[in-house]
């Protein structure tokens, strides 16, 4: 009877202790994979190499050391400073969606030994907009970073300035933008990684103002989107258009890096610029 | 929530946000080109940028105001159809920011401060644009401008739209006509992506906080000018005398500070827009 006992049904159905599992639906191929294969593959798609969209955190698993991160500002939040329509229960949404108080985590730790700051966006935070706490944590890391002379590495995904804040999510291009000169001033380095989807008022500031810019593959990078430009032009655009491996061949960005190399890679950059 | 709020302050504020971007986008407004001729005396106009080519959205240039020697970068939109689709109707390709960081760097080496006029709805979106590299000349833009070693002194006369606004917007003393607007995207961009519906955008003029008014309450811009009625090329003597004054005014008070002191000044000065708290 043991046996039996493990399979009783709950309330809504589903029966109790059997796992249900639980797929994920890979957008270029169309194919299902398990989740936890998925995430044991760094969030790529097991069959056609996609690159799922990696929560701030699951991204910092697979680039600190373990158990070095130390976060600041993790508990910052935007107040809607405008009063905008909607604005409230879209944060509150994103705060749930992500569990995240912010579009961004950052924080210092080690990768391969080497501490460095690390800054890194969360797309599934309203798309990783950048308002004003997202400004302002990055300005925090950096004072951090000038002052205990640490390198500076941020993964950006964002779809630009976030709207709802206006002129206040302007000026954050304006206000990182002088936290990457005084990176520069101090000699300090600074890595931007660019995943998908980097562009707006991201790409036009501290995203591609690295010393050294690297692109996870396939991913969106642009000042404007596709959309508009294709409504704006009327033309069709060139194949690969904005996507990582265009930017390289435009000379725009210094490498292409898969997932499972990245750890590594950024760790060699720091031991240089040792 | 489907339904829009309706606005908080129904005698003012929806209808000058609003007005403020019509009369911004308004053709008989004098432009950046006026601006220098009624401003700027022995103007010399230094064109390209050495490498892309040359761009007619951007005017840089060296002249005279009150005697001083400044460097002036304008963004021009044209008033005839010929000379608006030269100017690619004011909507700046990567030649031209790259144009405008020539013009500082050639401010630092003669130490001549500098004046922008900003005039713009957007940084231009195309194939070309991209493919040049526009999100990153602007950030090199950003970066070059902010670490100027000379007076920069900055003037919204028309249209701020976002970014492309934005590069030459980083100032010691940021001074905006009354009738203009700098946003962070156009009302109808952002009605269209946020409240699905194009037709909403006075309130999200409203919402954005893109006026003359709002800039000086978040601390942006530092005064305002007040425009005749009908703002136009022929009246613009009664404006521009006034701005006249004031550049004369600011830069005097921007060369008490060494080179040192006055990126630090403006770094401080960016770094302190936290917005509202």
């Amino acid at each position: 009877m043991e046996l039996f006992k493990e399979n009783v049904e709950k309330p809504d159905g589903k029966p109790e202790g059997i796992i249900q599992p639980e797929f994920l639906k890979c957008q270029e191929c169309g194919r299902e994979t398990l989740k936890e294969l998925v995430h044991g593959n760094d969030s790529v798609c097991v069959y056609c190499g996609f690159l799922f969209r990696m929560p701030a955190y699951k991204r910092i698993e697979t680039i600190a050391d373990e158990g070095t991160f130390a976060e600041i500002d993790k508990t910052k939040k935007s107040n809607d400073p405008l009063s905008f329509p909607e604005y409230k229960d879209k944060l509150k949404k994103a705060r749930k969606n992500s569990g995240l108080n912010e579009a961004i985590v950052c924080g210092t730790c080690k990768i391969g030994g080497h501490k460095t700051g690390l800054a890194v966006m969360d797309s599934y935070f309203m798309m990783g907009s950048m308002g004003q706490i997202v400004g302002e944590k990055i300005c925090n890391l950096v004072d951090v970073c000038l002052k205990k002379k640490l390198p500076l590495i941020i993964f950006c995904a964002s779809g630009g300035a976030r709207m709802q804040e206006g002129m206040i999510s302007l000026f954050q291009m304006t206000r990182t933008t002088i936290a990457i000169n005084k990176m520069n001033d101090a000699g300090l380095l600074y890595v931007s990684v660019l995943t998908n989807p980097t562009t707006g008022g991201v790409t036009a500031s501290f995203a591609m103002q690295g010393d050294i810019i690297l692109a996870e593959p396939k991913a969106l990078i642009g000042f404007a989107g596709p959309r508009v430009i294709q409504q704006n032009v009327n033309e069709t655009l060139p194949e690969e258009f904005q996507k990582t491996e265009y930017l390289l061949k435009k000379g725009m960005i210094d490498g292409v890096v898969e997932r499972k190399d990245m750890k590594d890679k950024l760790g060699k950059i720091l031991s240089l610029h040792e | 929530m489907d339904v829009m709020p309706e606005s908080k302050d129904p005698d003012n504020n929806v209808n000058e946000a609003w007005s403020c971007v019509k009369n911004a986008r308004m053709q008989s407004r004098p432009q950046a080109r006026d601006y220098i001729e009624e401003l700027v005396e022995d103007f010399f106009e230094v064109r390209g940028d050495r490498c892309l080519g040359d761009d007619d959205a951007v005017v840089t240039g060296v002249g005279r105001i009150m005697g001083k020697s400044f460097t002036i970068i304008g963004q021009q939109k044209g008033h005839s159809i010929d000379e608006r689709k030269k100017c690619n109707f004011g909507m700046p390709h990567p030649a031209g920011y790259r144009k405008s960081m020539r013009a500082i760097a050639q401010a630092e080496k003669f130490n001549r401060p500098i004046l922008c006029l900003i005039d713009t709805p957007g940084a231009f979106c195309g194939v070309e644009a991209e493919e040049k590299g526009q999100g990153t000349v602007i950030a090199e833009h950003l970066s070059f401008i902010a670490a100027a070693k000379v007076p920069v002194i900055s003037v919204v006369i028309g249209e701020g739209g976002s970014g492309g606004a934005l590069a030459l917007a980083i100032s010691d003393k940021l001074i905006v006509m009354e009738n203009t607007y700098f946003s962070v995207i156009t009302p109808e961009g952002c009605a269209s992506i946020l409240f699905k519906d194009a037709s909403k955008a006075e309130l999200a003029a409203e919402r954005l906080a893109l006026t003359p008014k709002d800039l000086l309450r978040l601390g942006i811009a530092d005064c305002m000018i007040k425009e005749k009625q009908d703002f136009a090329i022929e009246n613009m003597d009664y404006s521009v005398s006034k701005l006249k004054k004031i550049i004369v005014d600011y830069l005097e008070e921007l060369e008490e500070f060494s080179p040192e002191q006055l990126v630090e000044k403006r770094y401080q000065k960016m770094l302190d827009m936290k917005g509202f708290s």
